[in-house]
């Protein structure tokens, strides 16, 4: 297989040439090998259009133990054989692409739509549908009997949160099985971006997922440096850094005062939610903004942390940790929540790793997975981070997740205050050398808070974007979180969920 | 047991003293910009509305203005305006009717927010208002940032404004995000089901005018075409202190401020 890809480094670009192009056989058989038997797993894929009406399907494959990411294409016309059969993985993408282009992917198991739009290209729908999609329209399980019933939950829920459609089938107060349906936040960001980098490129990235700025920031500019050759200084590497780390503990700390607040256990739940502000407000301190909007730009940061502003934020490290660490172990140190979480809302390691879950929920499975590691870019390369030691007995279940969750809060806290110590002289923000190159491909994956966040830009002959794929985590982890409620009482839905945390808007895009 | 009442003596009372002392805000922060035209030419002007990313910015000389309903507040103007659009500390940005949202030369000379005057909301909502927040498209940034509201570190509940589950509970609905197409049908049935008098507040600018959305097809630019709102909260996102803020001028609450 070592042979078939073209490899490159995260953060770089090739020609959009030097991507072998293969046959459909030969594809499946390298992809195959390289999931199944290298452990490897579907970073990106999709669909480009070219301009004889084809498509050409490219795939972003990414492992633990390479530093280099694996690209393949093949043309695919109308239809061709799902990959989905043998490698559940690409369930999600072939459905993504069948939305986007109408090219329908033959004897897929559960071929939906996923975001209720009209193909990008006006291509035909892959579904026969003639009149604009509804969001939910579509088909779904149904469980029959006298004790079944089906419980929809959704769009609009009860909370301040994003709508998504849920469908449990239910015999008594026990799942069976859970279908999400999502759509409800589509605002066409893949579509806006085509023919650009423009004015408002930068903030598209910005909002695609609101509380993952820095990481998609961040992402969006190693692309743009990529295309147009730029060495970004080391100061601003290092703020970059800090920066998603700092974005990481404030929403780690949030989400364990939610899951906290889901058991009734209100201590931890409004410690946290105070706290939480607290690490927003350093990164307001930074860049006046708490999601740190108008940091990361393309050439660096626009924002520098001099010497006082450095001993002022650790000091503030200084002062909240211990309130944090105290209320976080006040809830792990809780007999009734403990009972809660463990062994609610399995998801065991073999399923993880078979539909492909990243970040938080990949780690709770027991998968070693973190691209900060085996992926470093930027800030991660001039100071490595330490390997996360995993909490015991990951299981999968909700104890796991928060037990991650607090592990990583631990963790980045202590690569905060090392660079804050220490922050390479120079500048923060350095031009960028040209405008992007033609007929490039270049590939960026950030570890954002809730996973890997892979971003692959590909231009045209005058360099314009003639495709920008974003693959937000919450587009692998959206399948665990309905695996993990089957067999569940449907009353642990709100702790499963929490306990994912996953992003409706990164989703929809 | 023990250990949870120790936690309570140990994490102390941390309710912030905003809106009865002014609001802390970072040194970075930017709040109501201040227009001054006379300080653009007219090159400079042409080259404000051009590279503003939400398309806020337009006139020149003494018509330059800067529409706030759709400012993100990224702060780009303001490095080639030549001191003609400076973001200050204000963060009263909330307006009861679009126009105010307006920034021009004039309206920035000893600025004060608009009052609310005696009316429905007031006779109403002016001891209690319940929102159910409806995100359409947005973000999640600005549903964050109204949620944190919630917490103890603002507590909203103190002035009476809570978040209720379903609309038949509420007085108003709070809409967040530039109303996906995907959304529009569950906003208009969630505003159906708000008894009357139902009011509406857009929060963010996505909300009130589509914001950097406003020209996708797959949005409706804000709510601003579906209803009218009684209040407009600015920002991308609103600082949790200007949504409150909005919030209690709305409901035409009065506060002595203390110096801090």
């Amino acid at each position: 297989m070592n042979n078939t890809f073209l490899k490159i480094k995260n953060a770089t670009a090739a020609p959009l040439a030097s991507v072998p192009l293969v046959s459909f056989a030969e594809f499946r058989d390298a992809v195959k090998q390289a999931v199944q038997e290298h452990s490897m797993r579907v970073a990106s894929f999709f669909a480009m259009p070219e301009e004889n009406g084809d498509h050409r399907m490219t795939v972003v494959l990414c492992g633990d133990n390479t530093d280099l990411l694996y690209l393949l294409s093949f043309r695919a016309g109308r239809r061709y054989p799902a990959l989905t059969a043998d490698m559940p993985q690409f369930h999600w993408f072939e459905r993504e692409i069948a939305e986007q282009y109408g090219i329908v992917p033959e004897n897929h198991p559960w071929l939906k739509p996923i975001r209720f739009h009209r193909t990008l290209d006006n291509a035909p729908d892959a579904w026969g549908r003639t009149d604009a999609p509804t969001a939910g329209v579509t088909d779904y399980f149904r469980m029959q009997g006298t004790a079944a019933h089906e419980v929809a939950v959704g769009p609009v829920h009860a909370g301040v949160i994003e709508p998504g459609h849920f469908r449990f089938q239910c015999m008594g107060e026990n799942v069976y099985s859970l279908e999400i349906e999502l759509g409800y936040q589509h605002r066409g960001i893949e579509k806006m971006l085509l023919g650009g980098p423009d004015k408002k490129t930068q903030h598209f990235m910005e909002t695609a997922a609101g509380d993952t700025t820095v990481a998609s920031a961040t992402t969006y500019a190693r692309i743009m440096e990529a295309l147009c050759g730029c060495t970004v200084p080391g100061r601003a590497q290092a703020i970059r850094a800090l920066a998603l780390e700092l974005e990481r503990i404030a929403n780690h700390t949030g989400d364990c005062g939610a899951l906290a607040g889901d058991v009734a256990f209100l201590p931890t739940a409004s410690y946290c939610g105070r706290i939480r502000g607290e690490y927003l407000n350093m990164t307001a301190e930074i860049c006046g903004n708490r999601f740190g909007r108008n940091l990361v730009i393309p050439g660096g940061v626009q924002f520098d942390i001099p010497q006082t502003m450095s001993e002022k934020l650790l000091a503030w490290l200084d002062r909240i940790r211990p309130e944090l660490f105290h209320a976080l172990d006040l809830f792990f140190d809780t007999p009734s929540v403990l009972d809660r979480f463990e062994n609610t809302g399995t998801v065991s390691k073999e399923d993880a790793r078979a539909i492909g879950l990243v970040g938080v929920a990949g780690r709770a499975c027991g998968l070693g997975m973190d691209t900060r590691q085996s992926h470093p870019d930027g800030g991660y390369q001039l100071r490595p981070i330490q390997p996360l030691r995993p909490a015991n007995a990951l299981t999968g279940d909700v104890l796991s997740r928060a037990a991650v969750r607090y592990g990583e809060i631990r963790h980045s806290e202590r690569y905060v205050r090392d660079w804050l110590k220490a922050l390479p002289e120079g500048d923060v923000c350095t031009e960028l050398a040209s405008t992007p190159a033609p007929d490039m491909i270049a590939v960026a994956i950030t570890e954002a808070w809730r996973g890997e966040l892979c971003h692959t830009a590909v231009t045209d002959k005058n360099g314009k974007f003639r495709r920008y794929k974003i693959v937000d985590p919450s587009f692998h982890n959206w399948f665990g979180l309905a695996l993990a409620l089957r067999g569940q009482q449907i009353s642990d839905f709100p702790i499963c969920n929490k306990s994912f945390n996953l992003s409706y808007c990164g989703h929809d895009l | 047991m023990f250990n949870i009442l120790k936690a309570r003596l140990v994490q102390g009372y941390r309710t912030g003293k905003f809106p009865h002392q002014p609001p802390v805000l970072p040194e970075r922060f930017l709040g109501r910009p201040v227009i001054d035209g006379s300080k653009c030419s007219a090159e400079i002007s042409s080259q404000l509305s051009e590279m503003c990313p939400a398309d806020a910015i337009s006139g020149c000389g003494n018509d330059l203005q800067l529409d706030l309903g759709k400012c993100i507040f990224c702060g780009k103007c303001q490095e080639i305006s030549c001191g003609g659009i400076t973001f200050s500390k204000e963060h009263a940005v909330a307006a009861l009717t679009r126009e105010n949202l307006i920034c021009n030369t004039a309206n920035s000379r000893n600025y004060t927010p608009e009052e609310q005057v005696r009316c429905a909301i007031t006779r109403l909502c002016g001891k209690s208002l319940k929102i159910r927040e409806v995100s359409a498209g947005g973000c999640a940034a600005c549903e964050l940032d109204f949620n944190v509201l919630n917490t103890l570190a603002w507590d909203m509940g103190r002035f009476g404004i809570q978040v209720v589950a379903s609309p038949r509970h509420a007085d108003c609905i709070l809409v967040t995000g530039p109303v996906s197409e995907n959304m529009a049908l569950a906003l208009q049935k969630s505003f159906d089901a708000v008894p009357d008098p139902a009011f509406v507040i857009a929060c963010g600018a996505c909300a009130i005018s589509g914001g950097i959305y406003a020209e996708s097809p797959e949005t409706r630019g804000g709510v601003c075409g579906m209803f009218t709102p009684d209040l407009y909260i600015p920002g991308c996102p609103p600082h949790p202190t200007m949504i409150l803020e909005g919030l209690l001028r709305l409901m035409g609450k009065r506060f002595l401020q203390k110096k801090a």
